[in-house]
Protein backbone atom coordinates (compact mmCIF):
# COMPACT_ATOMS: atom_id res chain seq x y z
CA UNK A 1 0.00 0.00 0.00
CA UNK A 2 1.61 3.22 -1.23
CA UNK A 3 0.07 6.16 0.59
CA UNK A 4 0.91 8.74 -2.10
CA UNK A 5 -1.01 6.70 -4.71
CA UNK A 6 -3.79 6.20 -2.17
CA UNK A 7 -4.20 9.93 -1.58
CA UNK A 8 -4.13 10.62 -5.33
CA UNK A 9 -6.82 8.02 -6.12
CA UNK A 10 -9.01 9.17 -3.21
CA UNK A 11 -8.74 12.77 -4.44
CA UNK A 12 -9.87 11.79 -7.96
CA UNK A 13 -12.68 9.65 -6.50
CA UNK A 14 -14.07 12.63 -4.57
CA UNK A 15 -13.64 14.81 -7.66
CA UNK A 16 -15.59 12.31 -9.81
CA UNK A 17 -18.39 12.04 -7.24
CA UNK A 18 -18.73 15.85 -7.00
CA UNK A 19 -18.71 16.19 -10.79
CA UNK A 20 -21.33 13.47 -11.19
CA UNK A 21 -23.86 15.33 -9.02
CA UNK A 22 -23.18 18.81 -10.41
CA UNK A 23 -23.12 18.12 -14.15
CA UNK A 24 -26.32 18.93 -16.10
CA UNK A 25 -26.11 16.20 -18.74
CA UNK A 26 -27.34 12.86 -17.41
CA UNK A 27 -25.31 10.84 -19.93
CA UNK A 28 -22.04 12.37 -18.76
CA UNK A 29 -23.21 11.91 -15.18
CA UNK A 30 -23.58 8.15 -15.84
CA UNK A 31 -20.11 8.02 -17.41
CA UNK A 32 -18.66 9.88 -14.42
CA UNK A 33 -20.28 7.32 -12.10
CA UNK A 34 -18.60 4.59 -14.16
CA UNK A 35 -15.26 6.35 -13.74
CA UNK A 36 -15.96 6.60 -10.00
CA UNK A 37 -16.59 2.84 -9.83
CA UNK A 38 -13.42 2.11 -11.76
CA UNK A 39 -11.32 4.28 -9.46
CA UNK A 40 -12.89 2.53 -6.44
CA UNK A 41 -11.87 -0.73 -8.14
CA UNK A 42 -8.28 0.56 -8.34
CA UNK A 43 -8.47 1.45 -4.65
CA UNK A 44 -9.66 -2.06 -3.68
CA UNK A 45 -6.91 -3.64 -5.79
CA UNK A 46 -4.32 -1.47 -4.13
CA UNK A 47 -5.56 -2.54 -0.69
CA UNK A 48 -5.29 -6.22 -1.66
CA UNK A 49 -9.02 -7.08 -1.90
CA UNK A 50 -8.89 -8.46 -5.44
CA UNK A 51 -12.26 -10.23 -5.36
CA UNK A 52 -14.08 -7.09 -4.26
CA UNK A 53 -12.25 -5.15 -6.96
CA UNK A 54 -13.34 -7.64 -9.62
CA UNK A 55 -16.96 -7.41 -8.47
CA UNK A 56 -16.77 -3.61 -8.50
CA UNK A 57 -15.34 -3.61 -12.03
CA UNK A 58 -17.94 -6.06 -13.36
CA UNK A 59 -21.04 -4.69 -11.62
CA UNK A 60 -20.28 -1.06 -10.83
CA UNK A 61 -18.38 -0.02 -13.93
CA UNK A 62 -19.90 -2.45 -16.41
CA UNK A 63 -23.50 -3.45 -15.83
CA UNK A 64 -24.83 -0.49 -13.85
CA UNK A 65 -23.51 2.00 -16.43
CA UNK A 66 -25.36 0.02 -19.11
CA UNK A 67 -28.53 0.16 -16.96
CA UNK A 68 -28.19 3.92 -16.61
CA UNK A 69 -27.80 4.24 -20.38
CA UNK A 70 -30.92 2.14 -20.87
CA UNK A 71 -32.87 4.35 -18.50
CA UNK A 72 -31.62 7.53 -20.20
CA UNK A 73 -32.67 6.12 -23.61
CA UNK A 74 -36.34 5.96 -22.59
CA UNK A 75 -36.44 9.13 -20.46
CA UNK A 76 -34.88 12.55 -20.92
CA UNK A 77 -31.23 13.47 -21.12
CA UNK A 78 -31.38 16.86 -19.38
CA UNK A 79 -32.04 17.42 -15.70
CA UNK A 80 -34.50 20.00 -14.45
CA UNK A 81 -32.30 21.55 -11.75
CA UNK B 1 -33.07 25.16 1.80
CA UNK B 2 -29.86 24.18 0.04
CA UNK B 3 -27.83 25.69 2.88
CA UNK B 4 -29.65 23.57 5.49
CA UNK B 5 -29.05 20.42 3.43
CA UNK B 6 -25.35 21.29 3.15
CA UNK B 7 -25.10 21.76 6.94
CA UNK B 8 -26.85 18.41 7.54
CA UNK B 9 -24.46 16.67 5.15
CA UNK B 10 -21.44 18.28 6.84
CA UNK B 11 -22.61 17.25 10.33
CA UNK B 12 -23.30 13.66 9.18
CA UNK B 13 -19.90 13.42 7.52
CA UNK B 14 -18.13 14.78 10.60
CA UNK B 15 -19.95 12.25 12.81
CA UNK B 16 -19.02 9.37 10.48
CA UNK B 17 -15.36 10.44 10.39
CA UNK B 18 -15.43 10.74 14.19
CA UNK B 19 -16.83 7.19 14.39
CA UNK B 20 -14.02 5.76 12.24
CA UNK B 21 -11.44 6.77 14.86
CA UNK B 22 -12.59 3.85 17.02
CA UNK B 23 -12.15 1.29 14.23
CA UNK B 24 -9.02 -0.89 14.20
CA UNK B 25 -6.16 0.08 11.91
CA UNK B 26 -5.94 -1.21 8.32
CA UNK B 27 -4.52 -4.76 8.39
CA UNK B 28 -4.09 -4.77 12.17
CA UNK B 29 -3.23 -8.35 13.21
CA UNK B 30 -4.73 -7.81 16.69
CA UNK B 31 -8.13 -6.59 15.55
CA UNK B 32 -11.15 -8.74 16.55
CA UNK B 33 -11.85 -9.80 12.96
CA UNK B 34 -8.30 -11.09 12.54
CA UNK B 35 -8.10 -13.02 15.81
CA UNK B 36 -11.38 -15.00 15.95
CA UNK B 37 -12.27 -16.82 12.75
CA UNK B 38 -9.85 -15.62 10.08
CA UNK B 39 -6.85 -17.75 11.19
CA UNK B 40 -9.05 -20.85 11.21
CA UNK B 41 -10.28 -20.16 7.67
CA UNK B 42 -6.75 -19.47 6.43
CA UNK B 43 -5.30 -22.61 7.99
CA UNK B 44 -8.04 -25.15 7.38
CA UNK B 45 -9.85 -24.14 4.20
CA UNK B 46 -7.35 -25.66 1.77
CA UNK B 47 -7.37 -29.14 3.28
CA UNK B 48 -11.11 -29.14 4.08
CA UNK B 49 -12.52 -27.76 0.84
CA UNK B 50 -9.64 -28.28 -1.67
CA UNK B 51 -10.14 -24.70 -2.86
CA UNK B 52 -7.01 -22.51 -2.99
CA UNK B 53 -8.99 -19.26 -3.14
CA UNK B 54 -10.13 -18.64 0.43
CA UNK B 55 -12.68 -16.00 -0.62
CA UNK B 56 -14.54 -18.49 -2.83
CA UNK B 57 -14.45 -21.13 -0.09
CA UNK B 58 -15.89 -18.71 2.48
CA UNK B 59 -18.52 -17.32 0.11
CA UNK B 60 -19.88 -20.57 -1.26
CA UNK B 61 -19.17 -23.08 1.48
CA UNK B 62 -18.76 -21.58 4.95
CA UNK B 63 -21.30 -18.82 4.26
CA UNK B 64 -23.49 -20.70 1.80
CA UNK B 65 -26.73 -19.35 3.24
CA UNK B 66 -25.51 -15.82 2.64
CA UNK B 67 -24.90 -16.45 -1.05
CA UNK B 68 -28.26 -18.22 -1.34
CA UNK B 69 -29.93 -15.11 0.08
CA UNK B 70 -27.98 -12.93 -2.34
CA UNK B 71 -29.12 -15.02 -5.30
CA UNK B 72 -32.70 -14.86 -4.04
CA UNK B 73 -32.48 -11.06 -3.81
CA UNK B 74 -31.26 -10.83 -7.42
CA UNK B 75 -33.97 -13.24 -8.59
CA UNK B 76 -36.63 -11.18 -6.78
CA UNK B 77 -35.28 -7.99 -8.38
CA UNK B 78 -35.58 -9.54 -11.84
CA UNK B 79 -39.11 -10.84 -11.23
CA UNK B 80 -40.27 -7.48 -9.83
CA UNK B 81 -38.73 -5.67 -12.83
CA UNK B 82 -40.66 -7.95 -15.19
CA UNK B 83 -43.91 -7.50 -13.22
CA UNK B 84 -43.68 -3.70 -12.98
CA UNK B 85 -42.23 -2.70 -16.35
CA UNK B 86 -43.44 -5.26 -18.84
CA UNK B 87 -46.54 -4.33 -20.84
CA UNK B 88 -48.16 -7.15 -22.74
CA UNK B 89 -49.66 -6.16 -26.09
CA UNK B 90 -53.33 -7.23 -26.05
CA UNK C 1 -37.35 0.95 -27.86
CA UNK C 2 -33.86 0.75 -29.19
CA UNK C 3 -34.09 1.41 -32.92
CA UNK C 4 -31.91 -0.36 -35.39
CA UNK C 5 -28.91 1.73 -36.36
CA UNK C 6 -27.12 0.40 -39.41
CA UNK C 7 -23.37 0.74 -39.10
CA UNK C 8 -21.14 -1.89 -40.64
CA UNK C 9 -18.06 -1.13 -38.52
CA UNK C 10 -19.84 -1.22 -35.15
CA UNK C 11 -21.85 -4.34 -35.99
CA UNK C 12 -18.84 -6.27 -37.31
CA UNK C 13 -16.64 -5.33 -34.36
CA UNK C 14 -19.34 -6.27 -31.85
CA UNK C 15 -20.00 -9.57 -33.62
CA UNK C 16 -16.29 -10.38 -33.47
CA UNK C 17 -16.07 -9.25 -29.84
CA UNK C 18 -18.95 -11.26 -28.38
CA UNK C 19 -17.36 -14.78 -28.42
CA UNK C 20 -14.13 -13.78 -26.60
CA UNK C 21 -16.20 -11.98 -23.94
CA UNK C 22 -18.33 -15.08 -23.40
CA UNK C 23 -15.25 -17.29 -23.29
CA UNK C 24 -13.71 -15.01 -20.67
CA UNK C 25 -16.93 -15.11 -18.64
CA UNK C 26 -16.94 -18.91 -18.66
CA UNK C 27 -13.27 -18.85 -17.63
CA UNK C 28 -14.08 -16.54 -14.72
CA UNK C 29 -16.89 -18.84 -13.55
CA UNK C 30 -14.90 -22.06 -13.90
CA UNK C 31 -11.60 -20.71 -12.57
CA UNK C 32 -13.09 -19.10 -9.47
CA UNK C 33 -11.44 -21.72 -7.26
CA UNK C 34 -7.94 -20.63 -8.14
CA UNK C 35 -8.14 -16.93 -8.98
CA UNK C 36 -10.41 -13.98 -8.24
CA UNK C 37 -13.79 -14.48 -9.77
CA UNK C 38 -16.85 -16.60 -9.33
CA UNK C 39 -20.46 -16.91 -10.30
CA UNK C 40 -21.53 -13.33 -9.73
CA UNK C 41 -18.75 -11.66 -11.70
CA UNK C 42 -18.84 -14.24 -14.49
CA UNK C 43 -22.60 -13.90 -14.79
CA UNK C 44 -22.30 -10.14 -15.06
CA UNK C 45 -19.69 -10.40 -17.83
CA UNK C 46 -21.85 -12.97 -19.66
CA UNK C 47 -24.81 -10.59 -19.40
CA UNK C 48 -22.62 -7.76 -20.72
CA UNK C 49 -21.99 -9.71 -23.93
CA UNK C 50 -25.75 -10.03 -24.58
CA UNK C 51 -26.26 -6.36 -23.74
CA UNK C 52 -23.55 -5.49 -26.28
CA UNK C 53 -25.48 -7.51 -28.86
CA UNK C 54 -28.71 -5.66 -27.98
CA UNK C 55 -27.01 -2.26 -28.27
CA UNK C 56 -25.15 -2.99 -31.52
CA UNK C 57 -28.11 -4.62 -33.30
CA UNK C 58 -31.65 -4.32 -31.96
CA UNK C 59 -33.90 -6.26 -29.64
CA UNK C 60 -35.40 -8.53 -32.32
CA UNK C 61 -31.99 -9.63 -33.56
CA UNK C 62 -30.85 -10.40 -30.03
CA UNK C 63 -34.02 -12.24 -29.08
CA UNK C 64 -33.41 -14.61 -32.00
CA UNK C 65 -30.33 -15.77 -30.05
CA UNK C 66 -32.09 -15.99 -26.70
CA UNK C 67 -35.83 -15.47 -26.53
CA UNK C 68 -37.52 -13.93 -23.53
CA UNK C 69 -39.21 -17.13 -22.45
CA UNK C 70 -35.90 -19.00 -22.29
CA UNK C 71 -34.37 -16.06 -20.46
CA UNK C 72 -36.98 -16.17 -17.68
CA UNK C 73 -36.56 -19.93 -17.51
CA UNK C 74 -32.80 -19.45 -16.99
CA UNK C 75 -33.56 -17.12 -14.02
CA UNK C 76 -35.47 -19.92 -12.30
CA UNK C 77 -33.02 -22.67 -13.35
CA UNK C 78 -30.11 -20.89 -11.67
CA UNK C 79 -31.85 -20.57 -8.32
CA UNK C 80 -33.16 -24.14 -8.62
CA UNK C 81 -29.61 -25.46 -9.21
CA UNK C 82 -28.39 -23.69 -6.08
CA UNK C 83 -31.20 -24.78 -3.77
CA UNK C 84 -31.32 -28.21 -5.44
CA UNK C 85 -27.70 -28.90 -4.48
CA UNK C 86 -28.59 -27.84 -0.94
CA UNK C 87 -31.61 -30.14 -0.92
CA UNK C 88 -29.52 -32.99 -2.35
CA UNK C 89 -27.27 -32.71 0.69
CA UNK C 90 -30.35 -32.95 2.95
CA UNK C 91 -31.63 -36.01 1.07
CA UNK C 92 -28.25 -37.73 1.37
CA UNK C 93 -28.40 -37.25 5.14
CA UNK C 94 -26.50 -34.13 6.06
CA UNK C 95 -27.20 -30.45 6.73
CA UNK C 96 -28.52 -28.01 4.15
CA UNK C 97 -25.67 -26.83 1.84
CA UNK C 98 -23.13 -29.15 3.52
CA UNK C 99 -21.39 -30.43 0.39
CA UNK C 100 -19.11 -32.90 2.15
CA UNK C 101 -21.79 -35.61 1.97
CA UNK C 102 -21.79 -35.46 -1.84
CA UNK C 103 -18.95 -38.01 -1.89
CA UNK C 104 -21.51 -40.78 -1.39
CA UNK C 105 -22.71 -40.32 -5.00
CA UNK C 106 -19.46 -38.98 -6.54
CA UNK C 107 -16.47 -41.31 -6.03
CA UNK C 108 -14.05 -38.71 -4.59
CA UNK C 109 -12.92 -37.82 -1.09
CA UNK C 110 -14.93 -35.29 0.98
CA UNK C 111 -12.62 -32.31 0.37
CA UNK C 112 -12.85 -32.73 -3.42
CA UNK C 113 -16.62 -33.23 -3.08
CA UNK C 114 -16.80 -29.86 -1.33
CA UNK C 115 -14.85 -28.32 -4.20
CA UNK C 116 -17.28 -29.82 -6.73
CA UNK C 117 -20.25 -28.57 -4.70
CA UNK C 118 -18.80 -25.05 -4.75
CA UNK C 119 -18.40 -25.32 -8.55
CA UNK C 120 -22.02 -26.37 -8.98
CA UNK C 121 -23.23 -23.54 -6.80
CA UNK C 122 -21.14 -21.01 -8.76
CA UNK C 123 -22.63 -22.26 -12.03
CA UNK C 124 -26.13 -21.79 -10.62
CA UNK C 125 -25.35 -18.26 -9.44
CA UNK C 126 -23.80 -17.43 -12.82
CA UNK C 127 -26.85 -18.58 -14.80
CA UNK C 128 -29.27 -16.72 -12.49
CA UNK C 129 -27.28 -13.47 -12.52
CA UNK C 130 -26.84 -13.56 -16.31
CA UNK C 131 -30.55 -14.06 -16.99
CA UNK C 132 -31.69 -11.49 -14.44
CA UNK C 133 -29.28 -8.79 -15.68
CA UNK C 134 -30.29 -9.32 -19.33
CA UNK C 135 -33.99 -9.28 -18.41
CA UNK C 136 -33.67 -6.07 -16.34
CA UNK C 137 -31.75 -4.32 -19.13
CA UNK C 138 -34.22 -5.34 -21.82
CA UNK C 139 -37.19 -4.29 -19.69
CA UNK C 140 -35.66 -0.90 -18.82
CA UNK C 141 -34.27 -0.03 -22.25
CA UNK C 142 -37.44 -0.93 -24.17
CA UNK C 143 -39.89 0.52 -21.67
CA UNK C 144 -41.51 -2.88 -21.39
CA UNK C 145 -42.84 -2.86 -24.96
CA UNK C 146 -40.82 -5.66 -26.42
CA UNK C 147 -43.06 -8.69 -26.19
CA UNK C 148 -45.29 -8.12 -29.23
CA UNK C 149 -43.90 -11.01 -31.25
CA UNK C 150 -44.35 -13.69 -28.63
CA UNK C 151 -46.98 -13.80 -25.94
CA UNK C 152 -46.09 -14.68 -22.40
CA UNK C 153 -49.25 -15.51 -20.53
Amino acid sequence: MIWQLDILILFIVVLCALAAITVKDLLSSAILLGAYSFLMCLLWTEMGAVDVAFTEAAVGAGISTAFFFGAIFVTTRRTKD
Amino acid sequence: MKFIAFVVVLITGALLIYATVDMPDWGDPNSPANTHVSPRYLEESLEKTATPNVVTAVLADYRGYDTLGETTVIFTAGVVCILLLRRSRK
Amino acid sequence: MINRFEDVIIQTICRLLVPPIQLFALYVIAHGHYSPGGGFQGGCILAASFILLVIAYDLKEASKRMSEKINIMYCCIGVIIYSGIGLLCVILGSNYLDYGILNSIIPVEPAAARSLGILGVEIGVGIAVMAVMVSIFINIASGGEHGESEELE
